[in-house]
């Protein structure tokens, strides 16, 4: 469980970063904490023959208030430091409640933000989350910056838009509106494994208790990130009492996924446990709303 | 004289190993030493057409390559690691061991094909992926229940069938039983592959000396004698000129046993040819390809009873995976049998045994070993028996208990080793009684279950009981040596991998000679020091190795007494050992060291009178006459969520009786270890293959192990029925913590679902499984 070789790039600022990525183009990776991009290594299921190690680009790692609310993230910001902060605590607790489900401290220690993003994979909380508060990505290369919203960075199974050359730079989410509950609800065989299902659920509320907006976004049941656009039709305009989040949760789980089958959970489990966490995110995410 | 032994000492090993200090075979370093890296099987069965390794030979920083043809007549399948089963009427054994390097054929995913060995680890695994290997794939045999089916593939192809085993053990007549019984209970009953998952791989290290003509070898074996003996003999040299070391291993559970694995056998020949040190260190994608595995076995199990509980047969006709070779002979399906009658009198017994070759690798005893099927066999059918019977599980077991009066008491079936088992001694009822008490059995069955049920809680509760076969022989011996420094040195050839024997045989040692825990230096697993014995594995070390330490400890003080008394002018009746003097008893300034008295017993002056030796030294041997069988009882609570089907451990408790406690603060952390293991069994660790016998969880990201998350609290109770069969009177408990964990889960997560009627017939379970059963029995409803 060695890599091949690799050469090998320090670089301290982002510019620099981005011209060597323009230099080596499908043969570089840029190296983040490295906690999915190593073991894939060794597994020797990548081979890149260059890496740009991003952990010296002290200009990525931030958290930072953005006006009206919102929030930004470097790109290399330390899960660990997510876990921790105040701001995070108070503008993005859907964020803050899925930190500690990911991995254990150890990796929280060393993974980033913008690598989980990055690497796209379906089991990642911060993926579903991203696309649950309608974040925001910002992606730079030697030849610009662009922006895609989290609902259309992730193309499917460890698959972004992100082009060999470009850098996810930062992540921005917008305020939560006012009467807005969230919700994080996960199955995982020992807390600290990739959910065998997830769901991120963010409601709104209007001022008579009605769904005003509503998203619901499961992990590990697909090859991206699941949107409930049917579970969230059953809900719009509606007061969710128990019978309606009930019948929400079971049209997430009849309409709304394909799940497929693996040696941790068959088809049947996952779609059972579909139902199961929607109706009880939906019921944390209302309780949270009406306060 | 000071107690030591049952004394709560703290393991004086630990500050070593906790702060990086402790060698590991991975930290022998040597100049110029080359690395190997092994060309493995994809497939788990194939021709083997060619292996053209030019190009990995030319590879800048590759040394060598070798496959099969290289080795010439070097080329030789591995010994058999136990007696063959002797050759009586009722046994077919069919003997084929694993090999060097794969000729002709390969039989699982992960048998070596070629092995590279070049300057760096990182070198040698792309030099491997040089290597154009032509297999021509096979049919597959996965899975024993279709491998004798007529038209099953071969997985030896001098054999007429897949068939590696067959064998018939009966005590009374259980056909007769039947006609009789009032209560006949019949089930399928199946267990599934688990991997060991040491925290360290295997590792060798092979250093040939050509100027000395020595060869050392540092090894992450149990049985670093045998290892030794066995190299001598496979490399033709002289046992003197081999040096094994089995140095601090991080966990071992049975598969590091004296296994002669393909690395094993080739890093150190290899070393020889190159006249270079050699290093192999297994990564953990490799522990899953080619590191043995166990439990695999399929029952059709039965148990008859009267109408008041009373069991009055068991059988069980029953399949045993042993994976593509069988060198570990009948050891783990003989020792399920030795369990299959769990602590019950029961008088008649019938077993039909087939051990079948599948294209998987091999399964060798993995702490347990064998015992935790027979366990599950019959503790499930006893529960089945008692649901039937509308008895209380606990009632049910105490009325069949072996009663205490009638130890000795003989099964009248062969155990692993052949000989009749016995069991030595025991009185269970009392075991049994303190764990249920401890849980609170009563009171959460009459009061607390029904106050949760009726809450809607998916509370359960199990209680189970086991034994487990300890202390097999042949024997093991050590030295013992008092230093004119006062320090005690002790030698003994069994390895350690974490039991904290450094402290467990120091008790030993200091009860005998009065000294401090802390002036005992032990060694243990280097052939140099000490080359009689086998190892570490059966449960054996704290009987068999610490009674012979006891009795050379006994000589010693014996020597200790002879020579002070003629210094001190006393009688040897009025000499105490304490604090490292002996001393007159009531005259406390006569008194001398250890140390002085070991200087005194080694002059320099004069002759060795005839009949005496010099120094403060005996070396002694212990062998038991036959096994000494432990018991226990395992109690938990746990709580279901039956929307999730996640579990909860809410209490969990283990009465053990292990005969005399060394020292209970090391059993606990056995026990703990033990039960951990046990719940991985239960309920997260399962080796997934495919049809084609791939294994689909070949890393620790998809094959789970229980972690400080998963693991509870364990609360331990202590009871003690010494052993006859050795001076100590102690009894292994390596194995305990692991045996009747399945069983106790099936049972609780029965009982946590009362209205469901649900039936656990196999381990490992998961919330997927658990919830496939469930849904089978809500549409029955
Ligand atoms: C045992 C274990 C358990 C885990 N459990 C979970 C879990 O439960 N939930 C979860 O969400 N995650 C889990 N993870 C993954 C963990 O969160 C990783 O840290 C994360 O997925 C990747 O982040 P990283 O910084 O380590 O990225 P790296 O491994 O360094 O990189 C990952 C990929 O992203 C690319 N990349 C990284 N940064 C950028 C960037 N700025 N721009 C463009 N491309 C980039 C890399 O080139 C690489 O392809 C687990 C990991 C392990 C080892």
């Amino acid at each position: 469980m060695k890599p091949p070789p690799f050469e090998y790039y320090n670089p301290t600022t982002v510019d620099e970063a981005l011209s060597l990525l323009a230099e080596h183009g499908y043969d570089a990776k840029p190296l983040a904490g490295g906690q999915s991009l190593i073991p894939i290594m060794n597994f020797r299921l990548a081979q890149p023959a260059v890496l740009v190690d991003l952990n010296n680009i002290s200009e990525l790692s931030y958290i930072q208030p953005d006006e009206g609310g919102g929030l930004r993230l470097g790109a290399m910001t330390r899960h660990h430091q997510v876990e921790h902060d105040p701001l995070i605590a108070e503008r993005a607790p859907l964020i803050f409640e899925a930190m500690p489900m990911i991995a254990t401290s150890q990796i929280r220690s060393r993974g980033t933000f913008g690598g989980s993003i990055a690497h796209a994979d379906p089991s990642a909380e911060l993926v579903a989350v991203s696309v649950a508060l309608g974040g925001r990505f910002r992606l730079r290369s030697q030849s610009g910056e662009r922006e895609a919203a989290a609902s259309e960075f992730f193309l499917g199974m460890f698959a972004t838009l992100l082009e060999p050359q470009e850098l996810l730079v930062e992540a921005t989410f917008p305020a939560m509106p006012a009467r807005t509950g969230w919700a994080l609800m996960e199955v995982a065989r020992r807390p600290h494994d990739f959910a065998l299902v997830g769901v991120a659920a963010v409601l709104s509320l209007d001022d008579q208790d009605r769904c005003q907006d509503t998203r619901i976004v499961f992990l590990s049941v697909g090859d991206g990130p699941v949107t409930a656009h049917h579970a969230a039709e059953v809900l719009r305009g509606q007061a969710p009492t128990p019978e309606l989040m009930r019948a929400a949760a079971e049209t997430a789980a009849a309409d709304d996924i394909d799940p497929s089958s693996d040696i941790h959970a068959s088809a049947a489990y996952r779609r059972h446990l579909v139902k199961v966490l929607t109706r009880q995110a939906l019921e944390l995410a209302f309780e949270r709303a009406k306060l | 004289m000071k107690k030591s032994i049952g004394e709560r000492i703290k393991r004086t090993e630990d500050p070593r190993l906790l702060t990086g200090q402790a060698l590991f075979v991975d930290d022998v370093n040597i100049p110029n030493m080359l690395h190997a890296a092994f060309l493995r099987s994809d497939y788990a069965h194939a021709y083997l057409r060619s292996v053209d390794v030019s190009e990995a030979r030319a590879r800048p920083g590759v040394v060598a390559v070798f496959t099969a043809e290289d080795m010439g007549d070097d080329w030789q399948p591995g010994p058999p690691l136990v007696s063959p089963p002797p050759t009586v009427e009722d046994i077919t054994f069919y003997s084929r061991r694993q090999v060097p390097l794969a000729k002709d054929k390969v039989r699982h995913v992960g048998e070596p094909i070629a092995v590279v060995i070049a300057e760096s680890r990182y070198i040698a695994e792309d030099a491997v992926e040089d290597i154009l290997v032509d297999l021509d794939p096979l049919e597959v045999v996965s899975d024993i229940e279709t491998a004798l089916d007529p038209n099953a593939p071969l997985v030896h192809d001098d054999l007429d069938s897949n068939l590696a085993a067959h064998m018939i053990q009966s005590k009374g007549d259980y056909q007769a039983a039947k006609a009789t019984a009032e209560v006949v209970i019949s089930r399928k009953i199946e267990i599934d592959r688990g991997a060991a998952a040491a925290m360290e791989n295997r590792g060798i290290v092979a250093d040939w000396d050509s100027k000395s003509q020595h060869l050392t070898v540092w090894d992450t074996t149990q049985a670093p004698i045998p290892i030794r003996n066995g190299l001598a003999a496979r490399l033709g040299l002289s046992e003197s000129q081999v040096r094994v070391i089995a140095p601090f291993i991080g966990g071992a559970f049975g598969p590091k046993m004296m296994m002669f694995y393909p690395e094993e056998m080739r890093i150190p020949w290899i070393s020889i040819q190159l006249g270079r040190a050699i290093k192999w260190i297994e990564d953990r994608r490799e522990n899953f390809y080619a590191t043995t595995q166990e439990r695999r076995q399929v029952h059709e199990a039965e148990m008859l009873l009267t109408r008041e509980g009373k069991i009055l047969g068991v059988s069980h006709t029953f399949l045993h995976d042993s994976g593509a070779y069988d060198p570990y002979g009948l050891t783990i399906p003989l020792n399920t049998e030795s369990h299959a009658m769990g602590a019950y009198a029961v008088p008649n017994y019938f077993s039909d045994l087939t051990v079948v070759f599948t294209n998987k690798i091999l399964t060798t005893p993995i702490r347990g070993a064998g015992r935790p099927q027979g366990i599950f066999v019959v503790e499930r059918l006893l529960d089945l028996a008692a649901k039937e019977l509308e008895m209380d599980p606990v009632e049910i077991r105490k009325l069949n208990f072996i009663p205490p009066d009638a130890f000795p008491y003989e099964q009248q079936i062969i155990d692993q080793a052949f000989s009749p088992l016995i069991f030595d001694s025991g009185d269970y009822q009392p075991v049994m009684e303190k764990a249920a008490g401890m849980i609170g059995y009563d009171q959460f069955v009459k009061e607390e279950q029904p106050r949760l049920r009726a809450e809607d809680k998916h509370v359960g509760i199990g209680i189970v009981p086991f034994v487990e076969t300890t202390g097999v022989g042949p024997y093991e011996g050590a030295r013992i040596t008092i230093e004119a420094s006062g320090k005690i040195n002790v030698a003994t050839g069994v390895g350690t991998q974490g039991q904290g024997h450094f402290t467990a045989f120091a008790q030993v040692v200091a009860e005998q000679l009065g000294v401090d825990v802390k002036d005992v230096n032990l060694v243990t697993g280097d052939t140099a020091q000490f080359h009689w014995g086998t190892g570490t594995f059966a449960s054996r070390g704290a009987v068999v190795a610490a009674n012979a330490i006891h009795a050379s400890a006994l000589i010693v003080r014996e020597k200790v007494l002879k020579l002070a008394s003629k210094l001190l002018e006393a009688p040897e009746e009025e000499l105490e050992l304490e604090d490292g003097y002996v001393r007159v008893a009531d005259i406390p300034h006569l008194s001398i060291s250890l140390g002085d008295l070991a200087a005194e017993a080694n002059p320099l002056r004069g002759a060795v009178e005839p009949g005496t030796e010099p120094g403060l030294e005996a070396t002694a041997y212990f062998g038991p006459k036959y096994g000494a069988i432990a018991f226990g009882v395992h109690a938990m609570i746990i709580e279901v969520d039956p929307e999730t089907m996640m579990v909860e451990i809410k209490r969990y408790v283990v009465v053990e009786d292990c005969g005399t406690v060394i020292n209970p603060l090391i059993l606990e952390g056995q026990i703990h270890g033990g039960v951990a293991m046990g719940i991985g069994n239960a309920y997260y660790e399962q080796l997934i293959y495919d049809e084609n016998a791939q294994l689909l969880n070949a890393s620790l990201a998809d094959y789970l192990i229980p972690t400080a998350n998963e693991v509870p609290r364990i609360e331990i109770g202590h009871f003690e029925t010494r052993s006859p069969l050795n001076p100590l009177g102690t009894k292994g408990v390596g194995e305990a913590g692991t045996i009747p964990v399945p069983a106790l889960f099936a049972q609780a997560i029965e009982n946590a679902f009362p209205d469901h009627d649900l039936e656990i017939l196999e381990m490992p379970l998961s919330p997927n499984r658990l919830f496939e059963l469930l849904q089978e029995k809500e549409s029955e409803k």
